[in-house]
C-alpha cells in the first residue's frame, strides 16, 4: 500500500542513474543509516556492542569484499582470511614503525598491502578456473599463516608471536569505548558500502559480471580478462584487508595468526553464499546470520536443555552447535540457494502488490 | 645418500596416504561433480567409529581375540559409513541436483561441520587409539650398500602396502564389475548414463560409500600412527593439493600426485626447511601444485578443459 513506484517518473539522466530509484527505498535506507548512527547508541548495552554489533560491522565489510570477488566476478576464493591477516599485520607494522602514523592511514595501508598480495595470488586465476582456483587460493591462506607465525619481522619480533595495539585515536578522539569503536567501524562500513555499490554498477562492475557469467564470451566482446579479474582481486582484497585491520585493531586489540585461519575464510564464504552471491545487501544479511547464529545457539541450547530437564555440558553444547550450524547451512542451501538477498527481493515484490492479490 | 633415500622413502610412504584421501575426493567428484570438502570429516568420523567400536565390542561380547574384535569393528564402521552415504544422498545431494559447483562445495562444508559435531557427540572427543596390530619397529634396509643402511619404519611399509592394495581393489572394482562400469558411465556423462537406465541416486550412494571406505582405511592408518583426534580432519587439507596436481577427475592422477606431493613435502622440509625456519610443508605442497597449475591448468592427468561460448 505504501510501497508503490507509480507516479515516480525518471525525467533526467541523473534520476535514472540513482542508486535507489524508488523513493521509498531511498528514504528507508537513509533512515536505517541514520538510525544506526544516532538511534542504536542509545538503545544497546556494552555487551551487545562488543559481542554482536562490532563483529557484525567488520565482518560485513569483509563479506562485502569477498562478494565482489566471488559473487560479482565469479572467482571462488578460499584465501580471504589470508588477505584479512595481511591487512591486519601490515596495518600494525606501518602503525608502529612510522612515528605518528594516523590510525586511518595505517588501516588503509594495510588494505594497500593486502591489494598487492591479492593481485599476486590472483595471477593463477588467469589460467585456472572454478574449483581448481578455489584450491589454489588456499595456497595464499597457508602461506600467510606460516609467514606471520614464523617471520619475526611481522610481529615486531615479539616472543609470544601475538601483537597488540592500544590507545587508538583519530585526530585526538579516542577509539576506546565500545560505542566509539562501533561508530568508527560504522563510518568505514558506510563509506566502503557506498563505494562498492557504485563500483558494481559502473563499467568495471559490468565487466566483472560479464566475466562471471561466461569468461570466454566476455573476452570475445572485448573485455580484457586479465584486467577484469585482477581488478576484482585488487578491489576485493583491499576491502578485505581494511576489514582485517579493523578486526585486529578495533575488535581484538591483540591477535595472532589463528585469528585469520582458514576457518575465517570459510566463514566469509558462508556469509556470501547464505547472504546471496552478487548482492551488496546480501553481504550484510549473511554477516548478520553467521555472527548471530552461534551466539544464539550458545544461549539457546542450555535453555532448551533445562526446559527438558536435561543438563547439557559445555562440550555437548559446542558439539551440538557444530551440528546445528552445519545442518542449517545445508538446509539453507537446499531451500534458498540464492541466499537471503533473494528472499528480500521476493518480499519487496510482494510488498508492491500488498494488500491486493494482483 | 642414505639420508636422501630415507627422506625419499618417507615421502613416498606419506604420499601413499595422501593418495588414499585424495582418492576419496576424486571418486566423488567424478561421479557427482561434488567437490567433497567433507572427506576430512569423514576420515575423522570413520576413525572415531573404528576406534570406539574396537573398544566397545570386545567389552560387550567378552571377546579376547583382538583380530576378531577389530574385524567386527571394521565391518560395523563400514556399515556406519554406508548409512552416512545413504543419508547424505537422501537428505542433501538429491535436493541440490543441478546447483552450481560452489553451492555444492558449501553444502559439503555444512556436512563437515555436522559430522565433526556428530562424531564427537556420539563417540566422544578425547584422543583414542586404534590398534590393528601393525608392527612399530624400525628396520634397516640396504645395509650392504650404505654404511648404516636406510632406516625405514615398518609401520609405514605396511600402511603403504594396504594403501596400494586398496587402490588395486578399487581399480578392479571399477574396471571389472558391472557396478564399476555404471560408475564410470555416470562419471563420463550423467545424462547419457541416466538415459540408458542407470539409477543416478543409487550410484551416488555407492560412490559416497566407496569414498567412505577409503576414508575408513585412511582413518585407520593415520589413526594408528598418531591417534584418533580432531587434527585428523586436517589430513584432508593436506590432500587437496594432491588432487589439483593430479587432476580432479583422474584416479591415477590422485595416486601419482600423492606420491609427488609426499616426496616434495618431505624433501623440501628436510633440505629447504632449515633455511627458512621450518614448518614449510603445509604450504609447500600448495605452492608446488599452484606453480604446476600455471603450466597445466587441468592438472597432470585431468581432462582437458575446453571452454565453449
Amino acid at each position: 500500500m505504501f510501497y508503490r513506484e507509480n507516479g515516480q517518473f525518471k525525467t533526467s539522466y541523473r534520476k535514472d542513474q540513482q542508486i535507489f530509484t524508488i523513493t521509498q527505498d531511498r528514504w528507508a535506507i537513509l533512515a536505517l543509516v541514520a538510525f544506526a548512527f544516532v538511534g542504536v547508541p542509545f538503545l544497546v548495552d556494552e555487551y551487545m556492542f562488543r559481542a554482536i554489533l562490532i563483529p557484525f560491522l567488520i565482518l560485513s565489510l569483509a563479506a562485502l569484499g569477498v562478494n565482489i570477488l566471488v559473487g560479482y566476478c565469479g572467482q571462488i576464493s578460499l584465501g580471504s582470511g589470508a588477505f584479512m591477516a595481511v591487512g591486519a599485520y601490515m596495518a600494525y607494522n606501518t602503525y608502529i614503525r612510522i612515528e605518528g602514523m594516523p590510525l586511518i592511514l595505517a588501516l588503509l595501508s594495510g588494505g594497500f598491502f593486502a591489494t598487492l598480495v591479492g593481485i599476486f595470488f590472483g595471477v593463477p586465476s588467469l589460467r585456472v578456473k572454478g574449483l581448481y582456483l578455489a584450491v589454489a587460493t588456499l595456497a595464499a591462506q597457508f602461506f600467510c599463516d606460516w609467514t606471520f607465525l614464523r617471520v619475526g619481522w611481522f610481529t615486531n619480533h615479539n616472543a609470544s608471536g601475538s601483537v597488540s595495539v592500544a590507545n587508538l585515536n583519530v585526530l585526538g578522539v579516542g577509539i576506546n569505548t565500545p560505542l566509539e569503536k562501533y561508530l568508527f567501524c560504522l563510518v568505514f562500513l558506510t563509506v566502503f558500502g557506498l563505494l562498492a555499490k557504485n563500483l558494481v554498477r559502473s563499467a568495471i562492475g559490468r565487466e566483472w559480471m560479464a566475466i562471471r557469467d561466461m569468461d570466454v564470451a566476455a573476452a570475445v566482446i572485448g573485455i580484457r580478462p586479465v584486467y577484469a579479474k585482477l581488478s576484482a582481486f585488487a578491489v576485493s582484497s583491499f576491502i578485505v584487508g581494511v576489514a582485517g585491520g579493523l578486526w585486529g585493531f578495533v575488535h581484538l586489540g591483540s591477535w595472532e595468526p589463528a585469528a585469520f585461519s582458514i576457518d575465517r575464510s570459510f566463514q566469509l564464504l558462508f556469509m556470501v553464499i547464505i547472504g546471496g552471491m552478487g548482492s551488496i545487501m546480501g553481504s550484510f544479511f549473511g554477516a548478520a546470520f553467521i555472527v548471530i547464529l552461534p551466539i544464539f545457539l550458545n544461549q539457546f541450547l542450555p535453555f532448551a536443555g533445562s526446559l527438558l530437564g536435561v543438563a547439557i555440558s559445555t562440550a555437548a553444547v559446542s558439539h551440538a552447535e557444530f551440528m546445528i550450524f552445519g545442518a542449517l547451512i545445508v538446509w539453507f542451501l537446499i531451500v534458498e540457494p540464492h541466499g537471503l538477498a533473494k528472499l528480500w527481493s521476493i518480499a519487496k515484490q510482494k510488498l508492491r502488490l500488498w494488500p491486493f492479490p494482483h | 645418500m642414505a639420508f636422501f633415500l630415507e627422506a625419499l622413502l618417507g615421502g613416498l610412504m606419506a604420499g601413499m596416504l595422501y593418495s588414499l584421501v585424495a582418492l576419496g575426493f576424486v571418486l566423488i567428484y567424478k561421479a557427482s561433480g561434488v567437490f567433497n570438502f567433507a572427506q576430512g570429516a569423514m576420515v575423522l568420523f570413520a576413525a572415531l567409529a573404528m576406534a570406539r567400536f574396537s573398544e566397545w565390542i570386545p567389552a560387550w561380547l567378552g571377546l579376547d581375540d583382538k583380530f576378531l574384535g577389530n574385524l567386527i569393528a571394521f565391518v560395523l564402521s563400514a556399515g556406519v559409513m554406508f548409512v552416512l552415504a545413504w543419508l547424505i544422498e537422501r537428505l542433501v545431494l538429491r535436493h541440490l541436483v543441478n546447483q552450481e559447483g560452489v553451492t555444492l562445495l558449501m553444502a559439503t562444508l555444512g556436512i563437515t561441520y555436522f559430522l565433526d559435531g556428530l562424531g564427537q557427540t556420539i563417540f566422544g572427543s578425547d584422543i583414542y587409539k586404534i590398534d590393528v596390530g601393525m608392527p612399530k619397529d624400525p628396520v634397516f634396509l640396504f645395509e650392504g650398500l650404505f654404511s648404516g643402511g636406510v632406516l625405514v619404519n615398518l609401520e609405514d611399509v605396511y600402511a603403504a602396502c594396504i594403501a596400494a592394495l586398496l587402490v588395486v581393489v578399487l581399480s578392479l572394482f571399477f574396471q571389472k564389475t558391472s557396478t564399476g562400469r555404471a560408475l564410470r558411465a555416470v562419471a563420463d556423462d550423467h545424462q547419457a548414463a541416466q538415459s540408458i537406465g542407470i539409477p543416478l541416486n543409487r550410484i551416488w550412494v555407492i560412490v559416497w560409500f566407496v569414498a567412505g571406505i577409503t576414508a575408513l582405511v585412511a582413518g585407520i592408518i593415520w589413526g594408528s600412527k598418531m591417534g584418533v583426534q580432531f587434527s585428523l580432519t586436517t589430513v584432508a587439507l593436506r590432500a587437496l593439493p594432491v588432487i589439483i596436481l593430479g587432476g580432479l577427475t583422474s584416479v591415477p592422477g590422485a595416486i601419482i600426485g600423492g606420491l609427488i606431493i609426499g616426496v616434495g613435502e618431505k624433501l623440501s622440509e628436510v633440505y629447504l626447511g632449515p633455511m627458512v625456519g621450518g614448518g614449510i610443508e603445509i604450504w609447500f605442497a600448495y605452492v608446488l601444485a599452484l606453480v604446476f597449475l600455471l603450466f597445466r591448468p587441468q592438472g597432470l592427468f585431468g581432462e582437458k578443459i575446453i571452454d565453449r561460448v
